[in-house]
């Protein structure tokens, strides 16, 4: 399977997907579009561009050759970044920045649990002192008011 | 003429200002700091400071922004010539010579030759964004919903066309953007499109989320797992003299790089990565001794050094005279620009005259600054690259998370970044461009109601478009844009667009 196929197959299903919600929404007419004028018109040539993608794809990488050594690394860091848009509001911007902190450093990176506490603490710390004290920017302080 | 030194005058008053000049100078460093870190584009820099700017007024916080722009040019260059890293894209090919040139041992004459030539890009640049802006916005007030039509659709095909490689795969990624810029509210009627109950949908999915989930999220994924950085090589403060021949051969080059890139800085697209790559073309060229190119030739930093700092200039000139961003790092300026109550478009000039002369000013005050940061206190910078990257990325996530979020105070924000860094991932390994994808989300509400507008207007006839001349003549230029993409799947051979593409992958 080449990239270009597999992206172009992705993009192929979005447009369907698009194109089957747009049915809940008035079309209108050409006189007078509605609001699922436009995003169905998007739609098809989305799904023409695709279809171009995938024919002329042949040639293109496989696959297995874009490389995905990463992958465990790109999946830690995400579920990272799931949990402070889990966390955020409901502990607070210090509390789960410096947990976020402390396993991207002492877990995913293996550094010192030293290093990785003080490093954790210390940025959320600061990073919440210049950001909401000094530039007044609203963070949140969650349930305990941290 | 007289006017415009008079508004000038006006600008300076502005921008010389105590406030105006510490922020111009806040985002000059934080510029230049973006542009030597590897992995953090000036786009993600802007975004994520952002929020920082909502205490500010709106001329303290577009000229710290800007200063983040134009800095990051600079500051590119550092990392491209002491590492053959490019700290941002638009670096690229001065990895080449610049490299080069400090393995022979005259990196301190690199660096002096890329920020002199930036500087002087820099400031020729704005006074032709001074000079042209004004009658651009005069002539856009003629503007009706067909020509901007014509005129956004022609933005997103010429940044596809621009785009390194695939031509289909380029146009697909706009599509996908202006397909997620429709979801929220459908300004015509009120109907709540795509949002599946979230409330905080209703007013669209952001360009910041986005931009940074795309750019600075997708980048983190995929250099994860780097351990340490490359040596890197440190000048002396003695060996930042060029020599004379050094001047003599690097002032066509900067002259030439100038005007290059502030013209395709107009043009939508990445300008100032396709400038620095068409400078370099050009000027290997031109030169008299092609062969020294790839081995440390001072036009091969000179040029594509000025070509980017100019095209960065360029590309305010469609943002501030007609409202339309050109790449996606005006279309998050625009953004910026919004949140702080200012409507850029052929009406800012009149209305705000004291914010428009006073950001063309700050620019003038703003490479002055650059210099002075990037000669003396470039060893200062280079410390920075010696933070190792398992340090650095969980900092610039941290930060990408707090910007996201304090841009609407919102979670639902962080969520966006959150899925589109898992998609700007896969996306760069399928080798799809996100650049359209960013614009298509800024563009999607301006080109639905032009479009929606125009058809009202026509009582449902396309052949409105065919019968303005503005409208028609940016229509024919997207046609030709779209014939000369398919002439290499017709001749079977490498245009530039392809050998962009393989020049920012490296194989060139």
């Amino acid at each position: 399977m080449t990239i270009d196929r597999v992206g172009g197959g992705a993009l192929v299903l979005l447009a369907l997907f698009v194109l089957f919600e747009s049915r809940k929404l008035p079309y209108g007419n050409v006189q007078n579009p509605g609001p699922a004028y436009v995003p169905t018109l998007l739609a098809m040539l989305l799904l023409g561009f695709a279809a171009v993608v995938i024919v002329t794809g042949r040639g293109s990488a496989g696959v297995a050759a874009a490389g995905w050594g990463e992958w465990r690394h790109a999946v830690a860091i995400l579920g990272c970044c799931a949990f402070m848009a889990l966390a955020l509001e409901r502990v607070g911007y210090r509390l789960t920045m410096a947990a976020s902190l402390l396993f991207l450093l002492g877990v995913v990176e293996r550094r010192r649990l030293v290093t990785a506490v003080a490093f954790a603490v210390g940025f959320s710390g600061l990073s919440f002192y210049v950001f909401s004290t000094l530039l007044r920017v609203p963070l949140p302080r969650g349930a305990w008011g941290l | 003429m007289v006017e415009t030194i008079q508004n000038l005058a006006l600008g300076f008053s502005v921008a010389l200002s105590p406030p105006v000049l510490l922020y111009a100078f806040v985002g000059c460093v934080v510029g230049t700091l973006v542009g030597v870190l590897p992995g953090v584009g000036p786009l993600a820099g802007i975004s994520l400071l952002l929020p920082a700017t909502f205490g500010l007024n709106a001329t303290n916080a577009i000229v710290m922004l800007a200063g983040i722009y134009y800095g990051a040019m600079y500051g590119g260059s550092t990392t491209s010539i002491l590492m053959r890293i490019p700290g941002e894209a638009a670096s690229v090919m001065t990895c080449i010579d610049g490299y080069a040139m400090a393995r022979k041992g005259r990196a301190g004459a690199a660096l002096a030759i890329a920020a002199v030539g930036s500087y002087v890009a820099g400031t020729v640049s704005v006074v032709a964004l001074m000079f042209l802006a004004p009658p651009l916005a005069a002539f856009a007030l003629r503007f009706g919903p067909p020509e901007y039509f014509a005129l956004l659709l022609l933005g997103l095909l010429v940044l596809a066309y621009m785009s390194g490689g695939s031509m289909p795969k380029a146009l697909s990624m706009a599509a996908f953007g202006l397909l997620l810029g429709m979801v929220g509210i459908d300004q015509m009627t009120g109907y709540f499109r795509y949002a599946y109950g979230v409330v905080e949908l209703g007013d669209g999915i952001g360009v910041v989320p986005v931009a940074v989930g795309l750019f600075g999220i997708a980048e983190i994924l995929t250099s994860a797992g780097q351990v340490t950085p490359p040596p890197v090589i440190k000048p002396k403060l003695r060996e930042l003299l060029p020599s004379r021949q050094e001047w003599r051969d690097s002032a066509m080059p900067t002259a030439r790089g100038t005007v290059l890139g502030f013209l395709i800085g107009i043009i939508p697209g990445s300008a100032h990565i396709i400038s620095s790559f068409v400078s370099y073309a050009v000027e290997r060229k031109l030169s008299k001794k092609p062969e020294e190119f790839g081995h440390g030739a001072v036009a091969g930093v000179a040029g594509p050094e000025s070509a980017n700092n100019s095209a960065t200039s360029g590309a305010f000139v469609p943002m501030l005279a007609l409202g339309v961003p050109s790449g996606p790092i005006p279309a998050v300026m625009l953004a910026a620009m919004m949140v702080h109550g200012v409507s850029p478009g052929p009406m800012l000039i009149n209305e705000q005259p004291q914010l428009f002369w006073g950001f063309i000013a700050s620019m003038y005050v703003g490479n002055i600054v650059l210099l002075i940061l990037n000669l003396p206190m470039v060893g200062l910078f280079v410390n920075v690259l010696r933070v190792p990257y398992p340090l650095l990325y969980p900092v610039i996530l941290a930060f990408s998370v707090l910007g996201v979020y304090a841009v609407n105070s919102s979670v639902v924000d962080v969520w966006i970044m959150l899925v589109m860094g898992g998609v700007g991932y896969l996306l760069r390994k399928l080798q799809f461009e996100t650049a359209p994808v960013v614009l298509g989300v800024v563009l999607a509400p301006m080109l639905e109601m032009a479009l929606r507008q125009s058809l009202a207007m026509s009582d449902g006839s396309y052949a409105i478009f065919l019968s303005r001349p503005i409208a028609t003549t940016l229509l024919a230029v997207g046609a030709l844009l779209m014939l000369l993409a398919l002439r290499p799947l017709v001749t079977k051979t490498f245009d530039w667009r392809a050998r962009l593409a393989l020049a920012e992958k490296g194989d060139l």
